[in-house]
């Protein structure tokens, strides 16, 4: 097991007894699968924006496990509207609160999944940061269109096997690869986008406490494993995360006004890619022998590869 | 007070003693004046409210449904394409019962690309909840956006309204306007104060998913608000005029119908022809009047069936087609007739679409024909030379 | 007044849902090793383990059992047995 977080110091720990554990702000009950990440992710960001966050909320898995009438999950005033409106339904909260002058001390957080945020919603998305507007957009990021039974987005990996992707005789699985959704929102030229992961949960909620402090437009991605879009048993959707990152996959960084500031290193820690894509179903074909399975292996890790210079991840 | 200025400087001048602390749209002719008008208000601090520039119609209908959700008093205006890009947007505001208003300056539907007026754009989005009132010159426009804000947001109602009015025959035009000082607006329309609304202080979940158990109640309660809202609509017209002065009807509105045998009944700004015409024909003797609809939803039935009860013709004149089908407008009288004994012949017309023009002579001519023989779905003024040249590729 | 049914939920009502029932496996939090790190904590999706000072259980009355607290203890101090009712 890998439990080397950078900030996590036992030792140091141990002399101040901590509160007993209190309830999230992501209440218990709700119908999100064993071992899911989004909900996991959520609950995370959640519990570091407080009570006295407004959250608007796309269509998508999020909202239909939360919020089935008449039970809720959320514990904050939330909103849902429809599937690609979520950032712009938060700037009209923000815009009517400032209005109001009710926009002393809380936070706009508006989120949606890969879909509703890369694809359908980036619409929306870009008017909101465009426009300045001091709202957090969070993305959880579980790679494809897991709500309507795993279908491809815009953020699936290269050769994931989905719904609309699938493997066959003509086909290893999806054809393209991971939108630079970031990187399209850092060319918005705003205060701070960073990518973030479940499997670092003390470093998703320092980036997710670092954007609520500044003022303006922020978005963090969060990537969030799916058991059952991914096809793997649910104790391993922390472990999962961590192998995305620690091949060079799925690469963690902050950026600021466009400019990388920090990114986490993965130096000797680095896995071959195989190790986190043998763990799901949905890169099994892959698997399977033939020169040409280990020629679309050759492809992702030459993926890996590039994010590991791009990003400085050596 | 009394001012010669272009129909979108009524509506506005109209939506700013409405105090609305949330504006949003994105430019699509012929609204574009509207928001242009509203938006050198908060310039000039004339207007203290949050005016965002959006990236498309839909995101201008899901900003005001946000600010609408905050708390706050919110508007928008479009037209044609912009209103149909709206759609998913303002059926979901419905179903929230978030009393948003818009104004639409009514005009056709792509293809073929065409700007000017006609009511294709609202008829699509009739079964979406909104409450949709056209108005039939710059006055009413002006008149209508308080009397909107006071029929959406009585707590019974909490519907979005739509006021209709026709893209640039209206919107364009320059006619005297009698505006209403800020402090009458105050008196008529109080501060927005929802009971339901987003606050961290007494946190909601609104816009839950509904399981078949529960949906149908929710779509029952809007429907019933709808037809709750046809005695407010109502009363807030009477209220208006009791305290401003002006009426420009109820539900609906006639005009010279007394002892007539022949009724034309239409919608927006073709009315204003359609008295020429009746006056002409009045002159000369013929007995025929004008029923002009200035609720579309909730459908005024009653008001309808009481008027045409009597009548031996009915010409319903439309600026939209139900492709494929009939005459909306008309089918619905034709609907609200059916359980009573009344049976007066019902023609249709469609005309004046995509701006061509209506002329009193082509009002008088419909008048003959539909006296003469019931007329089903006539396209009015349609040059068979230029169908002829509209070939299938 | 009466409000319009279907537009509003009150917050955190989905405790309503016992989710516990799910769980083909339980998690025993064994308290031998526990260092107090409260990573089990910060991983449970479903915000299901609560405690202190080195002792920390899950609410069965929610917990899943998806085994994600018992893989990430850093101590091994968490072991998943099959569920039996």
């Amino acid at each position: 097991m890998n439990n080397q977080e950078s900030n996590t110091k036992p030792k140091e720990r141990k002399r101040k007894e901590k509160p007993p554990v209190e309830e999230s702000l992501l209440a218990m009950g709700h119908r999100a699968c064993t071992g899911c990440g989004e909900a996991l992710g959520a609950k995370l960001v959640m519990d570091v924006a407080g009570p006295k966050t407004y959250v608007a909320t796309a269509t998508g898995c999020l909202e239909v496990f939360s919020t089935p009438f008449p039970e809720s999950a959320w514990r904050m005033p939330w909103i849902h509207s429809l599937f690609e409106n979520s950032a712009a339904v938060a700037a009209g909260i923000e815009a009517g609160l400032i209005a109001q002058g009710r926009d002393k001390d809380v936070n706009v957080i508006a989120q949606g999944g890969d879909g509703g945020t890369a694809d359908i919603g980036i619409g929306c998305l870009s008017g909101m940061l465009e426009r300045g507007h001091n709202v957090l957009y969070v993305c959880y990021d579980n790679e494809a269109y897991m709500n309507t039974g795993v279908q491809r987005s815009g953020l699936t990996p290269f050769d994931a096997r989905t719904t609309t992707s699938p493997y066959g005789k003509k086909s290893w699985g999806n054809k393209t690869e991971k939108k630079n959704l970031p990187g399209i929102v850092a060319a918005h030229n705003i205060p701070y986008v960073a990518t973030a992961s479940v499997g670092y949960p003390f470093d998703l909620q320092r980036k997710v406490k670092k954007a609520l402090s500044i003022k303006g437009p922020k978005f963090i991605q969060i990537h969030v494993p799916c058991p059952l879009g991914w096809v793997y048993p649910a104790h391993l959707t922390v472990e999962i995360a961590k192998l995305a990152i620690l091949t060079g996959l799925i690469p963690i960084y902050e950026m600021e006004y466009g400019e990388l500031t920090r990114s986490r290193k993965i130096g000797k820690n680095r896995k071959p890619v195989e190790e986190y894509l043998k763990l799901q179903g949905r890169f099994k074909h892959l698997f399977s022998g033939k020169p040409e399975a280990e020629e679309e292996l050759e492809k992702i890790r030459q993926i890996a590869e590039k994010n590991i210079k791009k990003f400085g991840l050596a | 007070m009394k001012k010669f200025i272009e129909g979108s400087m009524a509506v506005a001048e109209g939506v700013k003693i409405c105090r609305p602390l949330v504006v949003s749209a994105y430019p699509i002719t012929p609204q574009t004046h509207i928001v242009e008008h509203l938006s050198q208000m908060v310039a000039d601090g004339d207007l203290d409210a949050q005016f965002i520039n959006v990236e498309s119609e839909f995101g201008a209908a899901s900003v005001v449904l946000g600010a609408e959700a905050s708390g706050a008093r919110s508007f928008s205006a479009t037209t044609s394409q912009g209103l149909l890009l709206m759609g998913e947007v303002l059926f979901n505001i419905a179903g929230m019962r978030l009393p948003v208003v818009i104004t639409v300056a009514n005009r056709s539907v792509s293809a073929p690309i065409n700007i000017w007026n006609d009511h294709s754009d609202s008829m699509v989005i009739r079964d979406s909840g909104w409450i949709m009132l056209f108005a039939e010159n710059n006055q009413e426009a002006h008149d209508m956006q308080i009397q909107a804000y006071k029929i959406a947001e009585t707590p019974e109602i909490s519907l979005p309204v739509m006021i209709n009015m026709d893209g640039f025959i209206l919107t364009h035009a320059y006619e005297t306007v009698d505006t209403i000082g800020q402090e009458e607006a105050d008196k008529f329309l109080p501060p927005y104060k929802p009971e339901i609304y987003l606050d961290v202080e007494n946190p909601i979940t609104m816009g839950p998913l509904e399981e078949p158990q529960w949906y149908m109640e929710t779509r029952y309660r809007i429907q019933e608000a709808q037809m709750e809202a046809k005695p407010i609509i109502k009363r807030v017209a009477q209220e208006f005029k009791e305290q401003i002065g002006r009426y420009f009807g109820g539900l609906i509105d006639t005009y010279r119908i007394d002892g007539a045998e022949t009724l034309l009944v239409a919608m927006g700004s073709a009315i204003g022809t359609i008295k020429d015409a009746i006056d002409e024909l009045r002159d000369k003797g013929e007995k025929v009047g004008l029923l002009k609809i200035r609720c579309f939803r909730p459908f005024p039935n009653e008001e309808i069936i009481e008027v045409l009860k009597d009548v031996k013709n009915v010409a319903v004149l439309e600026k939209a087609v139900s492709l494929g089908a009939s005459g909306i407008v008309a089918d619905e009288i034709k609907g609200a007739l059916y359980h009573t004994p009344y049976r007066p012949e019902i023609s249709n017309f469609f005309l004046g679409l995509g701006g061509r023009d209506i002329s009193k002579e082509s009002i008088i001519e419909i008048y003959n024909e539909t006296i003469t023989k019931r007329q089903d779905n006539i396209f009015v003024d349609i040059h068979p030379d230029i169908v002829e040249q509209i070939k299938i590729r | 007044m009466a409000k319009p049914v279907g537009i509003y939920v009150k917050p955190g009502s989905s405790k309503e849902n016992k989710t516990g029932s799910w769980r083909t496996e339980r998690p025993i939090f064994k308290h031998d090793t526990c260092t107090d790190c409260r990573i089990c904590v910060m991983v449970c999706p479903d915000g299901a383990v609560f405690g202190s000072n080195y002792i920390y259980d899950p609410d069965y009355d929610y917990c899943k059992g998806c085994g994600i607290c018992a893989q990430e203890c850093p101590v091994d101090d968490i072991e998943m047995v099959p569920e039996v009712r």
